[in-house]
């Protein structure tokens, strides 16, 4: 993970780690951190508390996204201190930039961005005043006159960091569960690091090649690090720690304890393996869901 | 569990009255917050076979659990279909599968209009809110629209901070309808508060259809920051039955983070 963040991942970047809630790269994040890269522009559809420790990392220039909150518990508190009149105005630093869409605006920036596409066009956007917040969302005209729909750039980041449950040496990539918008960030970005939970064999990605979301062909780095996506989750292999998520709310209220935090969780330790040896195995234990196997299909052999 | 159906908190008849909401509905998009337990109640009570759209990209939900979040593994084992949220918002909301959009917010109008993106000014906001996420495609797309919230003078406001996700009667540009535009959706239908249930009228405005157990209308009017039309008869809401208060405490929020 070290080496791939110090390669691929350079101060001024436009970096997303994506995952909807599932599969969140928490490792590459504090990384990040660690290496105490500057000036970033994150992009997320949510932040989560990733963005927020980040934020609070003092890594990030610009924010760009479409939910910005701690799911099922309340706000990001680090971000909010960066984008809120009276914290901003009362610590004399700038605030936080801020580039905001829905979700599906989000998503299409990505889908824009793989396809070498000028624009992506919704229905939606109409009446609000997300417009006004964000010029760059932009009505047009059907070309084939039949109404208006909103048009969203194209988002191409310089870096995706994508979590996922296994890849093989050369980057193929498979993910179950939520899919969210890897596939479509991954394609989008000029470099991709892709964190998995397991490395695996060739011949197992192409048993089952309905499950390939990344191929080898667009991946720089692969990174092996078991439990990466902590305190989020991996379908099957480990449930959120939503303990952790609540107890974040309190530290990230109070700077000196979200400072405090960084510190011990995150500058203090070398990486994702003593992380999750401090975290102890008794916690981890708690996380691991009962089993649910799919069926096996038969992709037949054809000669 | 004994349950005491005697007595309920406010947050749950809200719950029970939303999920009710629900009976004969077919295809239901969940949004973050109240409108998840909702759902989910309703799928064990008036609406078995209630598909469960998730913006996370789930469709047909079979959740075990209550969903931590919107993007919880339950919602994934069991399901019909997993999707990319591209194939979930383009195909299914946007391709006009989906029947109810159920969503929560900080501010809403007389009309539907929401606000979920900041109080204050937005370059400069008082508080900051999470944002759209899916709600302003979802309040353009979705068939129809309900909203489950609670109500107070910071909440139910004269003029909204910001507007997140458009509501009724959509005629903002030239006077033009919602279906003049293209729009598939016609917008919010329901309300659903702590204290009452409004509906809306041909005029887009809300109005109070029935009052909860235990409310009154001067409490609605003191939580509100405008004088709303009033239904003549007045509805009474059916408290909550013991089956449904049971569901709620024993097996959906037994941890009482809605309901508190």
């Amino acid at each position: 993970m070290r080496d791939a963040v110090a390669d691929l991942v350079r101060d001024g970047d436009t970096v997303a780690i994506e995952g909807f809630t599932h599969l969140i790269s928490f490792a590459a994040g504090h990384e990040i951190i660690r290496q105490r890269k500057r000036d970033l522009t994150l992009a997320r559809l949510t932040p989560d508390v990733i963005y927020d420790q980040m934020v609070a990392g003092g890594v990030a220039r610009k924010l760009v996204f479409s939910w910005l909150g701690n799911p099922g518990v309340g706000g990001l508190n680090a971000i909010r201190r960066r984008i809120e009149a009276a914290p901003v105005a009362a610590s004399g630093e700038p605030a936080l930039e801020v580039e905001e869409y829905s979700h599906f605006g989000m998503v299409g920036r990505y889908v824009a961005g793989a396809s070498n596409l000028p624009f992506f066009p919704l229905r939606s956007y109409f009446e609000t005043d997300m417009p006004k917040a964000n010029p760059l969302i932009r009505p047009i005209e059907s070309p084939y006159g039949d109404g208006i729909v909103y048009a969203v750039p194209p988002l191409r980041p310089d870096v995706t960091i994508v979590h996922a449950q296994r890849a093989d040496e050369n980057g193929n990539t498979q993910v179950w569960g939520l899919l969210g918008c890897q596939k479509e960030a991954a394609f989008a970005a000029e470099r991709v690091i892709v964190v998995v939970e397991e490395l695996v064999d060739e011949s197992v990605v192409r048993a089952d090649p309905n499950r390939t979301i990344i191929p080898g062909l667009i991946v720089d780095a692969v990174v092996v690090e078991p439990f990466g996506a902590h305190p989020s989750y991996v379908q099957g292999a480990y449930d959120r720690d939503n303990r952790f998520y609540l107890d974040w709310d309190p530290i990230s209220r109070d700077e000196d304890a979200t400072q405090a935090w960084l510190r011990e969780w995150v500058h203090d330790l070398a990486g994702r393996a003593a992380y999750v040896e401090k975290l102890g195995e008794k916690r981890v234990a708690t996380l691991r869901p009962g089993r649910a196997p799919s069926g096996v299909v038969d992709y037949g052999d054809y000669r | 569990m004994s349950v005491d159906a005697g007595t309920f908190t406010k947050s749950e008849m809200m719950i029970v009255a939303a999920a009710r909401e629900l009976a004969g509905q077919h295809v239901c998009f969940v949004g973050v917050g109240l409108p998840n337990i909702a759902v989910n109640l309703a799928k064990r009570t008036v609406a078995p076979d209630l598909e469960l759209v998730y913006e996370a990209g789930v469709f047909g939900a079979r959740p075990a659990r209550l969903p931590l979040s919107i993007g919880d593994p339950t919602i994934v084992t069991g399901a019909t279909a997993v999707t990319s949220m591209f194939e979930l918002f383009a195909f299914y909301l946007q391709g006009g599968l989906v029947d109810v959009g159920f969503l929560g917010a900080a501010q809403i109008d007389r009309f539907g209009n929401i606000n979920t993106t900041v109080i204050g000014e937005y370059g400069a906001p008082a508080t900051r809110l999470p944002g759209s996420g899916g709600a302003c495609e979802i309040a353009i797309n979705a068939r129809e629209v309900f909203v489950i919230m609670r109500q107070s003078k910071r909440s139910f406001v004269e003029r909204i901070d910001f507007r997140t996700s458009p509501g009724n009667p959509g005629g903002d540009v030239a006077g033009a309808t919602r279906a003049e535009q293209g729009w598939l959706g016609r917008g919010p239908s329901v309300v659903v508060t702590d204290l009452g249930i409004y509906r809306f009228d041909d005029s887009g405005e809300m109005g109070l259809e029935s009052l909860h157990p235990g409310a009154t209308v001067e409490e609605v009017r003191s939580t509100m920051g405008w004088e709303p039309r009033i239904a003549d008869p007045l509805g009474m809401t059916v408290a909550p039955t013991a089956v449904e208060l049971r569901l709620i405490r024993a097996e959906l929020d037994p941890g009482g983070a809605y309901t508190k």
